[in-house]
């Protein structure tokens, strides 16, 4: 009998129409002047901002990991936020440097294709929209599996945004399956000018593989050197706010506190008062059972971004509901020891060292196995002992006397607010920084001779306020040369005929077939979770 | 040395000699004379190679077979996949792949009942013709001066005397003209309430794409309704998305009878061709619904391949593609014409459907030369040689586009050239 299963298998590719369409959307968007470009970005940031709490809710359900009202405040960050941040720079130009007989055309990378994570989907999808938007970019995001629903969502909804506000038809698209054989053979399309991404270690190795310009960025694993000049109190507050923010499950967080020797009772005394709970041996080895497999996996459905009253309540560790992080002391800062690795989870390692030697020897010794080029954190006054960690930490950001998860990330310092961070040549990766618009664009230069009198271009923009491929317009239609002259390409309308583009919808499958298609995707959905689950546990 | 594994050559040279001796001594000759040599070689997307191993781009597509690309990697993959299984199946009994396209093609067909499938274009046709006969039962067919419906029993019968005198199947009793865009004379011709059927191309192709004049093909419709006779929209060339929607006849906002489709319907792959009938037209399938036959007509991998195409176009990807492409040529072109008003004089256009315009009776022949020359294929309008054909596929890429553009621009010495000398 024929039936049951599909017996034959029909290959699709369904990367040909989105990218094609972005090379349009890109060439189109690469025309447009500066304040039609900023009316894009900002129409932009505020869907981000307006989705906020429902998309933090939406990736919350789906995913499992993180905490609603922190996500919220990411998703207005990286949203509004990034756009507030920037919307004084000019990524567009002409920009005139007469002083250097220079001035400076923007041309923008042209099509970017988007990973986004399922740690924080639509903080960083929000976060690369505004960056495209900003600097005149086509973007394809390629979300997370794990992070699918909430992420195609969110990007329609943001492309739709674009859309009103005047962008090019196609300058914000999502892969719809993206599953790993799509995405990587989305990485290596020749249409992809430049890929940035953000995800997992193979990510970022199949980023770099693919041929194209790609920002990528390493994992996280970043130690928090408190000195004995520190208020323990203070940076006792500022640990548990970070370990605790959406539940540690940005890479910026801290991993280990490296405690100077005199302070370190103090220390453990103030995590406690501010809603930590301190691990015996014993309970640390009941979380370490739980936290990693034998193979040194981490638990991502068990403990990834969950509540530690949740963590603590499958290691069988009796806490206060309110708890708000677990801190795990141990000896030896090597990377043989699990609690020296990076934990997307709010539990925090706690080792004692002496002075800012031993803690920059432990942090390297710490972020050999993971982390190099990422962050660090530092809380004390003592400036030299600040420039001893930072000097020999293999951080490339460190941060003072501030939550690491923001303050890296560049929420309340002046680092690049981002969702992407550098980890520069030491941690594999073409970006030392926090990834900010003009990482995007590349500046054409006209260079007059040095001596020559100064060139002025104020008075001409080589750009148009109009896209040539405007999303909403009917489709050209003329009537060639009439007798009496030639109209050109001229177009004119047909009165009386509605011409939109779209028209009536239509559809080539039956509502049966429609139910079959959506069975067979949901089976498939299934094997491919499965598969990522596995994937990343091995990770 | 050309070989093809069954068959070889030592030159183009030969290829010609032997066209000539057995295939067709006319068409081959014509080609050699009009300073096209063209024999296709390889081919990929909307790029074809003489099998000397000269690029063109093919701006031709042979009205919208290649719509989709010559050799589109997502059909072929369809149609090797289908063979795994099927073949061209029996026309007598009732068939999974038949059955599904003919579905499909009906959700995307409003006012549409039934797919009957034809082998071809023009057997599309004749199967309107029958069918708008046996609804009507009246025998007369009126279509367009210059239209182009193929070149089957009735169908040629609907065209051009250069088709039917030379084979003596000219039938003025039963085929009326009438001109285009003339809405009094296709009153005149309907109103003695003897005409089947108008057929007529959504924008006629052959002719070298004259836009309907605003309200023209609204008012045959009414005039049909009017006069009992029911509309043939012939899409073959306008359908599967080239105006901008699925079929022309939905871009003008016009509601046929029946319709026709062929051509882009194979994905360039494997030939099929439809004939689309509303409940009226559909009489005789319930009558005797084996009154028309076609053994390879509607062949089931051809259906798979078919559905393939259906599903591709109506990706929102290759909806906008298609606005792209028509919007980048609409700018395109008005600056070529501004640039070049001396040669180049105007745009006929519905979407991706387009004619150019040049200002000379012989000028597209010209254009199709020089273009041939600096690597783009476009043929003239058989029966305008002013007009220039000039079909993108919906799929093509910004980067091509843009080719095409620069290399007409590179094309326009020559052309003016060509055409200076026809002046004489
Ligand atoms: C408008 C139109 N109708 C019908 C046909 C006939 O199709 P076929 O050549 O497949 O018989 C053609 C072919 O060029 C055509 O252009």
């Amino acid at each position: 009998m024929d039936g049951g299963k599909p017996f034959l298998t029909f290959a699709q590719n369904p990367l040909d129409g989105v990218m094609e369409r972005a090379r349009w959307a890109a060439g189109a968007f690469a025309e447009l002047d500066r304040a039609t470009t900023l009316r894009i970005a900002r129409a932009v940031a505020e869907a981000g901002h307006s989705r906020a709490q429902a998309d933090a809710e939406a990736a919350v359900r789906e995913t499992g990991f993180g905490v609603v009202a922190h996500k919220r405040l990411k998703n207005e960050l990286c949203s509004r936020g990034v756009f507030d941040t920037y919307a004084g720079q000019d990524f567009v130009g002409p920009l005139a440097e007469p002083d250097r007989r220079i001035v400076k055309l923007a041309r923008p990378a042209g099509v970017i294709l988007a990973l986004t994570p399922s740690t924080n989907p639509i903080a960083t999808l929000n976060f690369k929209a505004v960056l495209a938007m900003l600097t005149r970019n086509a973007v394809v995001f390629s979300p997370h599996p794990l992070a699918k629903g909430c992420s195609i969502a969110a990007a329609e909804a943001l492309a739709e945004a674009a859309r009103k506000a005047g962008a090019p038809d196609g300058a914000i698209q999502v892969l719809r399956e993206p599953t790993i054989p799509l995405v990587e053979a989305a990485m290596s399309d020749a249409r992809v000018d430049l890929v940035l991404a953000t995800g997992g270690p193979a990510v970022v190795q199949a980023a770099y593989r693919s041929g194209h310009p790609a920002y990528g960025v390493g994992p996280g694993n970043a130690p928090a050197y408190v000195h004995e000049s520190a208020d323990p109190v203070a940076a006792a507050k500022r640990l548990v706010d970070s370990k605790s923010f959406d539940n540690s499950i940005l890479c910026t967080n801290e991993s280990v506190v490296l405690a100077d020797r005199v302070l370190a009772d103090r220390l453990l005394e103030a995590l406690r008062q501010a809603g930590a709970h301190v691990c015996s041996e014993a309970e640390a080895d009941r979380l370490r059972a739980l936290l990693w497999n034998a193979e040194g996996g981490f638990n991502v459905t068990g403990a990834l971004g969950k509540d530690a009253a949740v963590i603590a309540r499958a290691a069988g560790i009796t806490v206060p509901p309110s708890t708000r992080i677990l801190v795990v002391p141990f000896a030896k800062v090597q990377p043989e020891e699990p609690f020296a690795r990076e934990k997307l989870a709010p539990v925090l390692g706690f080792a004692r060292v002496d002075g800012p030697g031993e803690a920059g020897r432990a942090a390297r010794a710490m972020m050999r196995h993971a982390g190099t080029g990422h962050s660090a954190g530092f809380h004390g006054r003592d400036e030299a002992a600040l420039m001893a960690f930072a000097r020999a930490a293999p951080a490339l950001r460190v941060a003072v006397n501030v939550p690491l998860s923001q303050g890296a990330a560049g929420f309340g310092t002046n680092l690049g607010p981002t969702m992407t961070i550098g980890t520069g040549f030491a941690g594999g990766s073409a970006l030392g920084e926090n990834l900010r618009p003009d990482h995007l664009v590349n500046w054409v230069q006209i260079a007059q001779a040095a001596d020559a009198e100064p060139a002025r271009f104020d008075h001409i923009s080589p750009w148009r306020a109009e896209p040539l491929l405007p999303a909403e317009a009917p489709i050209s239609y003329s009537q060639g040369n009439p007798p009496g002259g030639p109209v050109g390409g001229k177009r004119a309308p047909v009165p009386g005929v509605d011409l939109p583009f779209g028209g009536s919808a239509v559809t080539a499958r039956g509502p049966a077939a429609q139910d079959d298609m959506a069975a067979l995707r949901a089976e498939i959905r299934a094997l491919v979770l499965e598969e990522l689950r596995a994937a990343l546990q091995t990770a | 040395m050309l070989d093809y594994g069954l068959f070889r050559y030592t030159s183009k040279e030969e290829v010609l000699e032997k066209s000539i001796r057995y295939w067709n001594p006319g068409k081959t000759r014509f080609w050699q004379e009009t300073g096209v040599d063209l024999v296709m070689g390889r081919r990929e997307g909307y790029i074809i190679h003489d099998i000397d191993g000269r690029r063109l781009i093919d701006l031709h597509i042979n009205g919208g077979t290649y719509n989709l690309g010559h050799r589109n990697a997502e059909l072929i993959a369809t149609l090797t996949t289908a063979l795994e299984y099927f073949d061209i199946g029996n026309h007598w009994f009732p068939s999974v792949a038949r059955t599904a396209l003919a579905e499909a093609l009906v959700n995307c067909s409003p006012g549409m009942s039934y797919a009957v499938f034809a082998p071809g274009g023009a057997e599309a046709a004749d199967i309107a013709i029958k069918s708008a006969r046996y609804a009507t039962k009246r025998r007369k067919i009126v279509s367009i001066i210059k239209g182009y419906h193929g070149h089957a029993g009735l169908s040629v019968a609907t065209g051009d005397d250069r088709f039917t005198k030379i084979f003596l199947s000219d039938r003025p009793d039963e085929f009326i003209q009438v001109p285009f865009n003339d809405l009094a004379a296709m009153e005149a011709a309907l109103k003695g309430r003897d005409i089947a059927a108008v057929i007529l191309e959504t924008i006629p192709a052959t002719y070298g794409f004259p836009m309907p004049a605003p309200g023209y093909l609204q008012g045959v419709r009414d005039l049909c309704t009017k006069y009992g006779t029911l509309y043939i929209a012939d899409e073959v060339q306008t359908g599967f998305m080239r105006c901008g929607q699925m079929w022309g006849w939905q871009v003008f906002g016009v509601q046929p009878d029946l319709f026709i489709a062929a051509k882009g319907l194979s994905g360039g792959l494997y030939p099929i061709a439809v004939c689309m009938l509303g409940e009226r037209a559909g009489g005789w399938l319930h009558e005797d619904g084996a009154a028309h036959i076609s053994t390879t007509g509607g062949g089931e991998v051809g259906c798979f391949v078919a559905m393939r195409v259906l599903e591709i176009l109506q990706r929102p990807e290759t909806r906008a593609n298609t606005r792209a492409v028509s919007e980048f040529f609409a700018e395109g072109f008005a600056d070529l014409i501004r640039r070049h008003p001396d040669v180049v004089v105007g745009l006929r256009q519905m979407g991706t459907v387009m004619g150019v315009e040049f200002d000379h009776p012989e000028g597209a022949v010209a254009a199709s030369r020089a273009l041939y020359e600096t690597g783009v294929w476009a043929i003239f309008s058989s029966l305008d040689k002013r007009v220039l054909q000039f079909k993108p596929g919906v799929l093509m890429s910004r980067a091509l586009c843009e080719e095409v553009i620069e290399r007409f621009d590179a094309a326009i010495p020559r052309l003016r050239a060509l055409i200076a000398e026809m002046k004489g």
